[in-house]
């Protein structure tokens, strides 16, 4: 596992996107840093990216890497190693380029200008929707055989997450407003990771609002470490379900 | 060695092999031949855990590979095309290689010395021509004095050169005792390498004995004659199958 | 006559005055009957168990090593009627838990010219309960109440119809309202803090003419309360992490003709609630992390908002209207995105505070758990450019490029 690994993010991290994917979030982390007056603009700015830009290349290059790596894949599959392990280096070898993209990409701009504990959790959400859409992506990839099908499925994930779906709940929140749905509408935003990750900031940016709720569930949800927990924990599904099951597909999967 | 047995495998709702049983004894090469889209890459594949069958089973060396993946460090595997990690070079790639049979220390370096890939070692694998890759997939399939050869197409793209110092090498292996399988679209050259003849035929296997064998039904003398008759006989009337393949 | 020149005579020579010593298991009770007009009881260090004890003369209790009365749950502990009465460093615990009578640690009525000074009250009731008196002077007392919750408890310094009094450096935590004023005016309440209490930390109704000064409201149910009153300043107060779906930093209610200067709201629910005020100005406050920094209903009018600062709140200001007769001016927001061409830092284009999104969330409070989605920042954007749904006249013609020095 640990050899097979070491190969696959050898290979990876020498490949041009890995170089242009870190310029590129060095370029976006320095321009938000000179552009923003204090921190706490930082982070709203770094939202937006975390929560739409860097799911959006996660899918598209999770999806491409699994197509060209197909071959490669095949010639492991013919020596004596496990499937589960050829899977695990190939999904690994993806997340630990795009997450390393993120933290260095986003790292030395902090380490020149500071940072504070908001912008530390966006970092992370951004690591963790990467994890999920990438884990989306590799699903999608062992459903198909076809490269051009397999990035429409992760891109209409993305789509989906990121924009129908809140639409959806907004036309369900606007049309049904004479009930209290409340506790539907937090629910529904659990089955979202995008929505997720933005309640779990919205948890440190805007917690004085959140906790205009009524009701005692709420004030205790927000309130207290618990929704922290929670949204973590549930965060925590969404990273390996995708994988768990996109791994159960590869194993029958026939090359 | 290999005994494949009642292996069916369906691509939705192609059948692509049907109740398949075979026998693969070490010593013996094997020709496997048929048409396009016959089931020979499907069974090779699947011998290598490549494919999973939806029923029977495959033993290697008398061990199921249900569930097993160190059967396959026995077996030396030679693909149709290799593609390799862009980025990798020759010399990272047998030393990965080398890393996955972490239980194998003697390594067969004939190939690497003839091909010169020695010199080559530092090249980076998307700089190089088909040709050197099919190079670098043949000192793969022998590197680790595998017991069981399965070679699919292995001189296609190859010079002419190089074609005769694989075909000497395949032949070397082969008068040690190794089981060897080849498939080909030159049967020139598979009536050179192999005294086993395999055709199969939409999912069913239409032939299966020694090439002398094959000569005699056939009335051919000549390998290439001979497997022409065999697909001339298969196509006109399937019910020819059973008396042949049990001849 | 006679007797009110011998007042007059005790007050003017405090060296008659008698100074009476008592220790732990003398009555408190004994000592007031016995002592003249002017006498000093001081309590020696340890505890004294008494309750009800009633003074209706110009004495001062006075204590040495905090030496604490123990009403031992049981109706008041000093109750107090006249004038010239002083209390200084006690302790009192344990009053009765009395709705009806209102037990309170110590109880004024009717009195003038009468202080509270470096008390600490813990487990009281009511606090101090001051009822139609002037001239008090209350200052750099604790009070601490261990209520569960908002019936089992009342309110820190309650005042009801009280006049020309100052309320300085207390500190009031965890009772019904910190403090509370009634039919109070000319009172000036300064350098408090008043902390965690179950309802209001600041409430007052028909009080005009009042200063609140530096004083802290933090961690209050429901945060400060002011209602039906006139002339009111309010000036560099801080009034912070008041959370809850019916908390404020300040809920302004029929106030008018008044001023809100110089004050910190921070990560409060609602930083400001308004309804029903009218020609009050809102000046220097710096409104930071709170969910809505004002919500003014439309029932205001003629307020004035000026040269404040609006950082990092979920929303600046909401409304439940579409006519607006306030004035923003040269306030300063962080989600300005205008820009300054002729360089007077002023921007060169209107800043609107209201959001679609903030409309939506009035109507539906749960839709808030959609903000920061790229769905509702795509609405924002396309009502900043066309905007239909929020208040036209809801605008700030001249927004402050750079915040205010407001520290």
């Amino acid at each position: 596992m640990f050899k097979l690994l070491k190969y696959s993010l050898y290979d990876i991290l020498k490949s041009r996107f890995a170089i242009l994917y870190t310029i590129f979030m060095v370029l976006v982390a320095v321009s938000i840093y000179q552009v923003s007056e204090d921190l706490a603009k930082v982070s709203l700015s770094l939202l937006n990216i975390m929560l739409m830009i860097v799911p959006l290349i996660a899918a598209v290059f999770a999806t491409t890497h699994f197509f060209n790596n197909l071959e490669f894949t095949e010639l492991m599959l013919a020596q004596p190693v496990k499937r589960r392990n050829v899977f695990l280096s190939q999904i690994l070898a993806v997340i630990i380029m795009l997450s390393a993209a993120i933290l260095i990409g986003f790292g030395i701009p902090m380490l020149l200008w500071g940072a504070d504990e908001s912008i530390l959790i966006l970092l992370a959400i951004g690591i963790a929707l990467s994890i999920v859409f990438a884990g989306l992506a590799f699903l999608a990839s062992v459903l198909t055989r076809d490269k051009a099908k397999a990035i429409g499925i992760s891109l209409s994930f993305w789509i989906y997450f990121s924009l129908i779906y809140d639409g959806f709940v907004l036309y369900l929140i606007y049309s049904l407003s004479d009930y209290p749905l409340e506790k539907t509408t937090l629910s529904l935003v659990f089955l979202n990771p995008v929505d997720l990750g933005r309640i779990i900031m919205l948890m440190k940016l805007d917690i004085s609002a959140l906790m205009g709720y009524t009701g005692a569930f709420f004030q205790n949800f927000f309130g207290s470490a618990k929704g922290m927990l929670l949204s973590s924990s549930i965060m925590l599904l969404w990273i390996s379900w995708p994988i768990a099951t996109a791994m159960r597909i590869f194993k029958r999967k026939d090359f | 060695m290999i005994s494949v047995r009642n292996i069916s495998k369906k691509f939705g709702k192609l059948e692509v092999l049907r109740e398949f049983n075979l026998e693969f004894e070490a010593g013996k090469s094997y020709a496997l031949m048929g048409p396009n889209g016959s089931g020979k890459t499907t069974l090779i594949k699947i011998i290598l855990g490549m494919v999973i069958p939806n029923k029977g089973d495959i033993i290697v060396q008398g061990d199921s590979i249900k569930n097993n993946f160190k059967y396959r460090s026995n077996i030396g595997y030679m693909p149709q095309i290799g593609r390799y990690p862009d980025n990798m070079k020759i010399g990272q790639l047998f030393r990965m290689m080398q890393d996955m049979r972490p239980e194998i220390k003697e390594y067969d370096l004939e190939l690497i010395g003839t091909f010169g890939l020695d010199q080559m070692m530092e090249k980076p694998m998307h700089t190089l021509s088909g040709g050197t890759r099919q190079k670098v997939s043949a000192a793969l399939a022998f590197m680790f004095n595998a017991d069981i050869l399965i070679l699919d197409e292995p001189t296609a793209g190859l010079d002419p050169m190089a074609v005769e110092t694989l075909k000497n090498k395949i032949k070397k292996e082969r008068d040690s005792g190794k089981l060897i399988l080849i498939t080909s679209h030159i049967l020139s050259e598979l009536d050179e390498l192999t005294d086993q003849a395999i055709y199969i035929y939409e999912g069913d296997i239409f032939f299966n004995d020694s090439v002398d064998a094959l000569k005699e039904t056939t009335g051919e003398d000549r390998f290439t004659t001979a497997i022409a008759r065999l697909m001339e006989w298969s196509l006109k009337k399937k019910q020819h199958k059973t008396e042949m393949s049990h001849v | 006559m006679k007797t009110l020149f011998i007042i007059l005579f005790l007050l003017s020579s405090p060296v008659l005055a008698d100074t009476i010593r008592l220790k732990p298991g003398d009555s408190i009770k004994e000592a007031v009957a016995k002592a003249q007009v002017g006498d000093v009881i001081i309590l020696t260090a340890g505890e004294y168990i008494e309750h009800d004890i009633i003074i209706q003369k110009a004495i001062t209790i006075q204590g040495q090593g905090m030496p604490t009365i123990n009403g031992k749950d049981q109706g008041d502990v000093f109750i107090v009627a006249g004038e010239n009465i002083h209390f200084k460093n006690l302790k009192i615990i344990n009053t009765g838990k009395s709705n009806i009578d209102d037990s309170a640690a110590i109880k004024f009525f009717d009195s003038r010219n009468c202080s509270v000074e470096g008390v600490e009250l813990d487990n009281t009731f009511f606090g101090l309960h001051f009822s139609n008196s002037s001239n008090l002077t209350i200052k750099n007392n604790k009070l601490f109440s261990r209520a569960e919750r908002e019936y089992q408890t009342g309110n820190g310094i309650h005042l009801w119809k009280c006049k020309d009094s100052m309320i300085e450096g207390n500190y009031v935590e965890g009772h019904r309202d910190g403090i509370y004023l009634e039919f109070v005016t000319n009172t000036i309440s300064q350098y408090n803090t008043v902390d965690g209490n179950k309802r209001y930390g600041l409430h007052f109704m028909f009080s005009h003419d009042n200063s609140y000064i530096k004083n802290t409201f933090r961690r209050n149910g429901a945060g400060v309360a002011v209602m039906y009153t006139r002339n009111v300043l309010m000036r560099d107060n801080i009034f912070e992490e008041n959370e809850g779906p019916s908390s404020y930093g300040i809920l302004l209610k029929d106030i008018t003709d008044s001023e809100v200067v110089g004050n910190i709201f921070r990560k409060n629910t609602i930083g400001i609630y308004m309804e029903g005020s009218s020609r009050t100005l809102f000046k220097n406050n710096a409104f930071t992390s709170n969910g809505w920094a004002l919500k003014l209903m439309a029932s205001c009018d003629n307020n004035t908002f000026e040269a404040n600062n609006f950082i990092a709140n979920t929303f600046d200001i909401s409304t439940n209207g579409s006519v607006v007769l306030n004035t923003l001016k040269e306030n300063y927001w962080d989600k300005y995105e205008g820009y300054d061409l002729n360089k007077d830092r002023i921007g060169d284009v209107p800043y609107r505070p209201i959001s679609l999104f903030s409309v939506i969330v009035e109507k539906i409070p749960s839709a808030v758990i959609l903000w920061r989605s790229f769905m509702v920042t795509l609405l924002d954007r396309m009502e900043k450019i066309i905007p239909a749904i929020t208040p036209e006249n809801m605008i700030d013609n001249n927004p402050k490029m750079n915040p205010y020095d407001l520290s």
